[in-house]
């Protein structure tokens, strides 16, 4: 016997992805639709019995007649016509009891595709709270469609519902004239079933009073943000110690353990050194991930895009892409993770390309060594210091250039795509629900390991293998990455880096770099003959490139790191999140043409 | 603002208002949605939305810069809607 399979379907906000939640526990699986980027959950559910349900929790849809993605999606998985995915036994349309106009209307689109369903009063106990009455039976009868309430937040909520499909599997709705119109009926359905005492709850009326104030909005989000950053490089830092210090006990006792050899050295520098310098970044993603889930769960994420919205537009994007532009100052990968909440594709690709332009926290090893050895440690103006200020002009000049880029890709593909809009629902503000957060935080690790995990190591691996052989021969003078492959891929693009001043040091160390970039510090170290034992390579490191370099080839290279596009696992993530090579394309070109061209100008007019 | 189907005749009460119009805390009723164009997306969204005639909207407050977007309450949902999504909705 096949497993009975059971859709979820609702309007965004009507607590959907809650219910699921509740319903499949941490059985859960994310994945895209065959050929699009709209993901798919999905998960079992054990009921007494030994019996599984398998259950999928569809994209929120305000309607069918469309042309949004998501909501196409949604609509043809119910109707079957995915190549490879069952049509759903049964559609549970979950509506939120206090915002019945607008869901019971979609409920009634989805009525119309006749096909076995039952409806979930979802939120039935704040509706309660508000004193909205509703009564349940006569709108069953009127839609004849069994309605059930369900509180998606509380441990039982959903019994009520499992027991009715379970008892009487629903059956079809009577096929119905589609000329009608789902507005009306939806009124009349209210206005003869529900008492509704006031339209809002006065508490989203306060709240958004404050929130959305011209003035004190907008500082209630940049403090937001400043706390979100804050807790991103102070709290993780020492789990990333910890993670550190861990990854390097565990390779000093792998190297104990196994023979002297290739495979040691395998091992321990090239898997276990190369996933450590990306794993170590774990603790800021989820850190980051936490604070933007309990910013969405709460409804103030919208409220965000609301106040910048008219910020961002000038710059071509939307307020949508905020979030991710934030997030992707501690890495881009979550930040690319993140435009999925973007509707609009073309926003979303914008967002997308530009991500990278912000500062990673992995470019700042890479510019504290460089700003150490070239920037005097010097007060300016009597005020600021002079390192302090290049960091700053370094971030700024990113963010500058996120602008200028996304503007001109506006002006580039003004016609080709569907029309910018907003058009955005500002939910009812909620407490987060600790279960909903801790699933949403758990999904978006499991996501990030599994996206990116395979790749790095596949990055890493073939990056080590590249800088390890051919090894030197008896009686080689120098390192020995300079024998390697990489190094002599080193030498062999040297005449294309001379015009910006890097040296072959510097360009063998680029080959490593590219899986992380805070890498080609320690790749530096490795050219440069330090050894990787000593505690802190780039303290040796600093005198080394102060006297080797010239000031122009330090600022060049300075340079190269705003823009280049250095890090393979945010190409990989691209990749995945577009499922289009041409948008990898795109964004390897631009940021290599534009670090290429602002370094060869930095190092021309100071050399 | 730049209400580009605005017609300034005086013509008095005849004259067309749209949602973009409205000053805040203001409460009207929709009198129709205008398609830009034959086949217009943000229209038809707008509709399904719940923006139809005969509903009453109120305009709770604009974003902080231009007095654009908009934050518009219709039925029990708050919708952000730009001046030039919001300048489709015609009001009375």
């Amino acid at each position: 016997m096949t497993v009975m399979r059971v859709a979820l379907v609702g309007n965004p906000n009507c607590g959907k992805t809650a219910l699921f939640n509740l319903l499949t526990g941490s059985r859960q699986k994310v994945a895209n639709y065959p050929g699009v980027t709209v993901e798919k959950k999905s998960g079992l559910m054990r009921l007494d019995a030994g019996q599984e349900w398998e259950l999928l929790d569809l994209p929120g849809a305000y309607s069918f007649d469309t042309d949004s993605l998501d909501e196409i999606v949604t609509k043809d998985i119910c109707l079957g016509n995915v190549a490879g995915e069952r049509r759903p036994d049964v559609i549970v349309c979950v509506v939120d009891a206090t915002n019945l106009r607008l869901h019971l209307r979609f409920a009634l689109e989805v009525r119309a595709l006749g096909i076995p369903m039952i409806i979930a009063l979802n939120m039935s106990d704040t509706a309660k709270r508000r004193g909205i009455i509703i009564n349940t039976q006569g709108l069953s009868e009127e839609l004849g469609i069994q309605v059930i309430e369900t509180i998606a937040v509380r441990k039982n909520g959903s019994d009520q519902l499992i027991n009715e499909i379970k008892q009487n599997l629903p059956q079809a709705p009577l096929s119905l004239a589609d000329d009608m119109d789902y507005h009306e009926e939806a009124k009349r359905l209210i206005s003869a079933n529900v008492v509704m005492p006031s339209k809002t709850s006065p508490t989203d009326d306060i709240l958004d009073r404050v929130f959305l104030h011209p003035f004190a909005g907008l500082l209630i989000l940049a403090l937001a943000m400043f706390l979100m950053f804050q807790a991103v490089f102070s709290w993780a830092a020492p789990f990333m110690e910890l993670i550190d210090a861990g990854i390097s006990a565990f390779g000093r006792f792998v190297a104990i353990v196994l023979p002297e050899g290739p495979l040691r050295g395998f091992i321990v520098e090239g898997l276990i050194g190369g996933v450590g310098s990306v794993v170590i970044f774990l603790p800021q993603i989820l850190l980051l991930f936490l604070f933007i889930l309990i910013l969405e769960e709460s409804g103030y994420l919208p409220r965000a895009a609301f106040l910048l919205d008219r910020f961002m537009i000038g710059a071509g994007l939307s307020g949508r892409s905020f979030i991710p532009l934030l997030s992707s100052f501690a890495c881009a990968i979550p930040g690319i993770m993140a435009t999925r909440s973007i509707q609009n594709q073309r926003d979303r690709i914008t967002t997308i390309l530009v991500a990278p332009l912000m500062t990673c926290s992995a470019r700042l090893p890479v510019y504290a060594l460089l700003i150490a050895a070239f920037i005097p440690d010097q007060t300016v103006w009597g005020l600021f210091n002079l390192q302090g200020l290049t960091l700053f002009a370094l971030y700024a000049a990113g963010i500058i250039s996120a602008v200028v880029v996304s503007f001109v890709m506006k002006k580039i593909r003004r016609s080709s795509l569907q029309a910018q809009t907003l058009m955005l629902e500002l939910p009812s503000y909620r407490l987060p629900n600790v279960r909903d957060v801790l699933f949403g935080l758990w999904e978006r690790a499991r996501v990030f390991l599994a996206r990116v995990g395979k790749v790095i190591m596949a990055i890493t691996v073939i990056l080590w293998v590249l800088s390890t052989y051919p090894a030197p021969p008896e009686g080689w003078v120098g390192v020995p990455i300079d024998y390697s492959i990489a190094g002599r891929i080193g030498h062999a693009i040297e005449w294309l880096f001379q015009p910006l001043g890097f040296n072959w040091q510097i360009c063998v160390a680029l080959i490593p770099g590219l899986a992380a970039r805070e890498v080609a510090v320690s790749a530096l170290g490795t050219v440069y003959a330090i050894s990787a034992s000593v505690e802190d390579p780039s303290a040796q490191l600093l005198p080394i490139i102060a006297a080797d370099w010239s000031f122009a080839t330090g600022m060049s290279l300075l340079v190269w790191y705003i823009f280049a596009p250095q890090c393979l696992a945010t190409l990989a993530v691209i990749k995945k999140e577009t499922q289009s090579w041409k948008v990898v394309l795109v964004a390897t070109t631009y940021l290599f043409g534009l670090a290429y061209l602002a370094s060869l100008l930095v190092y021309q007019l100071l050399a | 603002m730049y209400n580009v189907n605005h017609s300034h005749l005086g013509l008095g009460a005849m004259e067309k208002r749209y949602l973009s119009d409205m000053k805040i805390g203001e409460q009207a009723t929709i009198t129709s949605v205008v398609p830009r164009s034959a086949n217009d997306s943000i229209a038809r969204r707008l509709r399904n939305l719940g923006f139809i005639e005969g509903e009453d909207v109120k305009l709770i407050t604009f974003g902080p810069v231009g007095q654009d977007p908009l934050l518009v309450q219709i039925g029990f949902t708050r919708f952000a809607l730009r001046v030039s999504e919001a300048n489709r909705v015609e009001v009375r």
